[in-house]
This record gives structure tokens, C-alpha cells and sequence, in this order.
């Protein structure tokens, strides 16, 4: 339970980002704080239930209190948005938070979307930029990552489309991740029911009858896509310590750009995303960032349950570990196309916690 | 007084009676068949009989000292169950796995990566998530979730599960099992990477109730009445302080 006082001081706070990022061009929009279910669980599944409250409307319909303000935003951008658009809102969101259940369920979020432009270089540092100066004064610990190149890394994988396809899915899922690629590298032995099965003379011997809505072909599909994986040979272990390699990448920008372009001498398929990389360090330089000293880490933002697939970054206070970051960003091309079913626009953005920024301004 | 929740019906009642009688602590239902009144002969025990369902929800409340009730019950039920609640004893009896069962006709998915690839090619070709009925949707949820399944959605089904696969309302089931003959009755099969949860009756105490020192002492009485095996955080933290 949040006090009259620190609601007050949050609001303000909030308040006062809110008109920096008004002063950036951001123009003032508002979404419903009730919001319909069925989107929000289409887009990040089951699992957004342990992290937003869900209630019915009258009709039945499932609804779920604003866990966050991009999906709504995205939506009513891509139906009547022009090109390109910058947005600025500020407004409370609901976390049911059952894995840190100390953290408060109801805070405000202060945020910025840049939508559409022809630079997605110079729309990641403007981006940045504004983020970064408007936390100066806190001095916070600063992480930058960028999806990109691992997608990139898993496109260049040489396999077949089919194994690709399984590791891209699964890229914000760490664990199942390293399970499929250990698998695809030979590392791993499949099951033995998965053995038994492609041995078997007729794999539908015993199976019993047929029930339910996935029907017979949908299984002698997959088995034809077990027995199509089967034969396939293993991924090259070079191959597969590329990507070992560019995840454990997690150093300052300018090392991590060295170490890309040493990794792209075997992985010539990320050379478009290291290329970003560069531009994007090249286009945070001409906004006085210090580009290169800023921590890079390979991995930021892929266990996040965020549709982030680019640029990524996450502002922390220092000596603070207890709370979440101030501020967190990056680019979601890919959630507008899911959401744009089919048309797609370049969006880039981030948001910053005002109870988190008072935290690092008052005693601790 | 402690307040001791226990189930007020059923087999899981009679159990829990036996239970604390063979370790001489006497108990039994007051009164007449309907009365929900329970008798106990222990001076610092006061016996509250509840549903057995309601007992996770009592305990993380504090309203009752301690309970006994499925661990699957205070699992699914309590967001973060071990904060509000201490395992004093396992008992035994009332053991159930919560599984994962699918058609025996898919040949094909026999563990939780096949379950997670049929999912994706299902949602491809039908253009939903591939539907799961239970009753347990958090056990359910963040065993799927630690095991990175994706493109699954949970339905809720508070009865006659396993029927709805042939129903057409659901593709898959999670379900509490216990021989699996229900399962196979239906022609389904249990996934092979082991039950979500292996739940029996447990004894429970709530972190939330009020330990002052006269509690704890009864606490301490009567863990050492009932037997060598249950054991307490609580009481081993004041020994040790």
C-alpha cells in the first residue's frame, strides 16, 4: 500500500517526466486501463496471467487492468498513426507481481514511443539519448544489448529452415533454447521414445482412436518432421560456439564491437546486424553519448517476456539490486507486425518508473 | 489455544483422525454425522474443521495456527506458498500426481518438448493456442513455464477433465491421478517427464498466525506429542537465538 504522500510525490515525479518527454516531441496520449484479454494473452501467454489481474466484464468477456501501456499504444498507432510519430503518457499500471510479491502491484510508468522514420540508427539513440539525460542525475548503472544479433547469429545457423524456425521461437525462452540447440548440435540424445517411435514399422499401431480436434495428419505430419530431423546431421560445433560466443559477449561497447567483428570472420550471416551495432554506437557518439564505455551485454532483455527483437536497454540504481530498474527500452518491430497482422512499422521506445527514480534521489 | 484445520468430510478427514491417533492424539468429529464440530483430547489443540479446499486460504490468512491439507491445494491456491506457509510433516496418505496427460493417438508427443513443438504446429494450422483443461492454473502454468512451453492456453475445467479432449473443448488435460485408470478409460497418456506435482496430505503451519511465546510452547508440546518427524523453523530458530 502506497501513502497519500508517496502517491503524491510519484504522481509529481511523473508528472515532470512527462513534460521532458513533451519537450522531446512526444505528443500526450492516453489508452484504457481496462483492457481486453484475449490480445495481451495471444501476445505473451499463459504466463502474462502471473503478471497481470484479470477480471470479467459484464458480458463475460476476459479483461486485464493495463500491465503496460505498448500493446494498446501499438494497436491504436497502426490504425490511425501517421509516419513518423512520436508519443509521450504517463498513467498507472497493474503487476500481480507473484514472484516478487514485496514489489508494489500498482505504479506509475512515465514513456516514450517513436514510431515509423527511415533510420532506425538515429531513432535507437534519440531514443537513448532521452532516456539517458533525463536519468543523469542519478547517475545510474546503464546496460545496452541488442537481440538482433543473436537472430541474426540463429538465421546464419547452417541447418534447416525447420530447426531455425524452433530456435527463433524460443529465443526469450532461455532454457528451452539451449535444450533445442544442444539437441540440433548432437549434444543431447533424443528421447528414447522419440527412437522407438521412427523405428517403429507402423507408428500408428497403437494408437488407439482418434480423439479430439488435432487430428491424424497433424501427427503424420510431425512424425514426418521427426524423421526429416533425425536424418539431418548435426550443427557444426563451431557453428553452434558462435553463438555461445556472442551470448556471452558482456563487456563495454567498444570491446563487444571488436569481438562481433572477430565472431563475423566465421558468422558472416550477422554482418547486416553488427553493421547496426556500429551505426547505432556511431549515432549515440553524435548525440554526446559516450557510446563506447557504455556496458554492453549480449543477453540483456531475452528472459524479460517483452517482444524487444533489436536495440535493447535497461537503466538500474547503483547499489540498489533489491529494485527493478528505472528504466527499460528497446525496439519491437516484430510486436507491431504480430499486432499489425501483417503490416509492420518500425517502433523504438522505453519507460521509466518515477517511485524507482524518488528511491534514488531520497536516503536510502 | 492453536487452531488446527483439518478436513471436515471424506476419506482425507478419517485419514487425518487416524493419523494424529496413532501418534496419541485422539480426535474425532462432535456431536451427531452432520455436526461440524471436532473434538480433540489435547489441552493447548483446538480442532476447526474446513473444506479442505479452503484450508490453504486460512492458513496464509493466519486465521488457523495449522492445517492439513493436499500440498497440490496450498501450491495451486498461494502465490508464492512457501513464504505463507511451513511444511511441518508429510503424511502419507492422499497421495496424487498432477499430470499431464494427451490422446494416446498422439503417437508423437510423449515429453514436454514434443508437447511444446505439436502446440506450435496446432496454433499454425487452427489459429489458437493449443487448449489444456485443469483445474490447478498455477501449478500447471509455472511448471509450463519453467520448462519454456509456449502456444498453450489453459482452460478451466472444475470436473469430468478428462472428458474434454473428446469434447473437443480442450486438446490436452492436467489432472490429478492416482492409478491413471480414468486417463486410459479416456485414451489418454501421461507425458514421461514425471508428474508437475507429487501431492499428498501435509501438515502446514502459517508463518501469518500469531507465534507469541504461549503458542509456541503449545507448538513445541505438541510437535513433541505427535512424534520425532514433524519439525518446525520456527521452534529450531528459538532454540538456536
Amino acid at each position: 500500500m502506497t501513502s497519500p504522500a508517496d502517491r503524491a510525490a510519484e504522481r509529481a515525479e511523473a508528472m515532470r517526466l512527462l513534460s521532458v518527454f513533451e519537450d522531446a516531441g512526444g505528443v500526450r496520449t492516453e489508452t484504457d486501463i481496462l483492457q481486453p484479454a484475449g490480445g495481451l494473452l495471444d501476445l505473451y501467454g499463459e504466463d502474462i496471467r502471473a503478471r497481470a489481474f484479470t477480471t470479467a466484464g459484464p458480458d463475460g468477456g476476459e479483461l486485464m487492468l493495463r500491465p503496460d501501456f505498448t500493446v494498446p499504444l501499438v494497436r491504436r498507432h497502426m490504425e490511425e498513426g501517421g509516419d513518423p510519430a512520436r508519443y509521450a503518457y504517463a498513467g498507472e499500471v497493474f503487476r500481480r507481481q507473484e514472484h516478487a510479491p514485496e514489489r508494489p502491484a500498482e505504479y506509475m510508468q512515465v514513456g516514450f514511443e517513436l514510431f515509423g522514420g527511415d533510420d532506425p540508427a538515429a531513432a535507437d539513440a534519440e531514443v537513448f539519448a532521452l532516456f539517458h539525460d533525463a536519468l543523469a542525475p542519478l547517475r545510474p548503472s546503464i546496460a545496452i544489448g541488442d537481440i538482433g544479433l543473436i537472430t541474426a547469429a540463429v538465421r546464419g545457423l547452417p541447418c534447416s529452415e525447420r530447426r531455425r524456425a524452433a530456435l527463433l521461437r524460443h529465443i526469450w525462452r532461455p532454457k528451452r533454447f539451449r535444450a533445442l540447440l544442444d539437441r540440433f548440435a548432437g549434444r543431447t540424445k533424443p528421447p528414447a521414445t522419440r527412437t522407438a517411435l521412427l523405428a517403429a514399422a507402423d507408428p500408428m499401431a497403437e494408437a488407439g482412436p482418434e480423439i479430439g480436434l488435432r487430428g491424424r495428419a497433424e501427427v503424420l505430419e510431425r512424425i514426418e518432421a521427426l524423421r526429416a530431423d533425425a536424418e539431418e546431421p548435426p550443427i557444426a560445433a563451431s557453428a553452434v560456439a558462435s553463438i555461445d560466443d556472442i551470448l556471452a559477449i558482456a563487456s563495454n561497447s567498444a570491446d563487444a564491437l571488436e569481438r562481433l567483428r572477430d565472431i563475423e570472420v566465421d558468422l558472416p550471416a550477422i554482418r547486416a546486424a553488427v553493421h547496426r551495432f556500429e551505426r547505432r554506437l556511431a549515432a549515440l557518439g553524435d548525440r554526446g553519448i559516450p557510446a563506447d564505455r557504455i556496458p554492453f551485454e549480449a543477453s540483456l532483455g531475452r528472459s524479460s517476456m517483452e517482444y524487444y527483437d533489436g536495440f535493447v536497454f535497461a537503466f538500474t540504481l547503483r547499489g540498489r539490486p533489491d529494485l527493478a530498474p528505472i528504466a527499460t527500452g528497446g525496439r519491437y518491430d516484430a510486436l507491431t507486425r504480430v499486432i499489425g497482422a501483417g503490416r509492420s512499422v518500425p517502433a523504438v521506445g522505453g519507460v521509466i518508473r518515477p517511485a524507482i527514480c524518488l528511491a534514488g534521489t531520497s536516503p536510502c | 489455544m492453536l487452531k488446527l484445520g483439518v478436513p471436515s468430510k471424506g476419506r482425507l478427514m478419517e485419514k487425518t483422525f487416524d493419523w494424529f491417533g496413532e501418534r496419541g492424539l485422539a480426535m474425532g468429529r462432535g456431536g451427531s454425522e452432520r455436526e461440524y464440530a471436532g473434538l480433540v483430547e489435547h489441552d493447548d489443540v483446538e480442532l476447526v474443521m474446513l473444506s479442505a479446499g479452503e484450508i490453504p486460504r486460512e492458513l496464509a490468512a493466519g486465521r488457523i495456527h495449522l492445517g492439513v491439507t493436499g500440498s497440490d491445494l496450498v501450491r495451486d491456491t498461494l502465490a508464492g506458498w512457501d513464504d505463507k506457509v511451513e511444511v511441518l510433516a508429510p503424511m502419507g496418505f492422499g497421495h496424487a500426481d498432477l499430470v499431464l496427460a494427451v490422446p494416446r493417438f498422439w503417437v508423437d508427443v510423449d515429453t514436454l518438448e514434443d508437447l511444446d513443438a505439436a502446440a506450435a504446429a496446432f496454433r499454425r494450422r487452427h489459429g489458437f493456442r493449443l487448449r489444456i483443461a485443469t483445474k490447478y492454473h498455477r501449478l500447471v502454468r509455472e511448471y509450463l513455464r519453467a520448462h519454456g512451453v509456449a502456444d498453450y492456453q489453459l482452460v478451466d475445467s472444475q470436473g469430468a477433465t478428462e472428458g474434454t479432449v473428446r469434447n473437443e473443448t480442450a486438446e490436452a488435460i492436467a489432472d490429478i491421478t492416482s492409478t491413471g485408470e480414468t486417463l486410459r478409460a479416456n485414451h489418454l497418456k501421461i507425458l514421461t517427464d514425471g508428474p508437475i506435482h507429487a501431492s499428498q496430505a501435509t501438515l502446514f503451519r502459517a508463518r501469518n498466525a500469531e507465534w507469541d511465546g504461549p503458542s509456541r510452547d503449545r507448538l513445541s508440546r505438541l510437535l513433541s506429542d505427535i512424534g520425532r518427524h514433524a519439525r518446525s523453523e520456527l521452534l529450531e530458530t528459538k532454540l538456536s537465538s
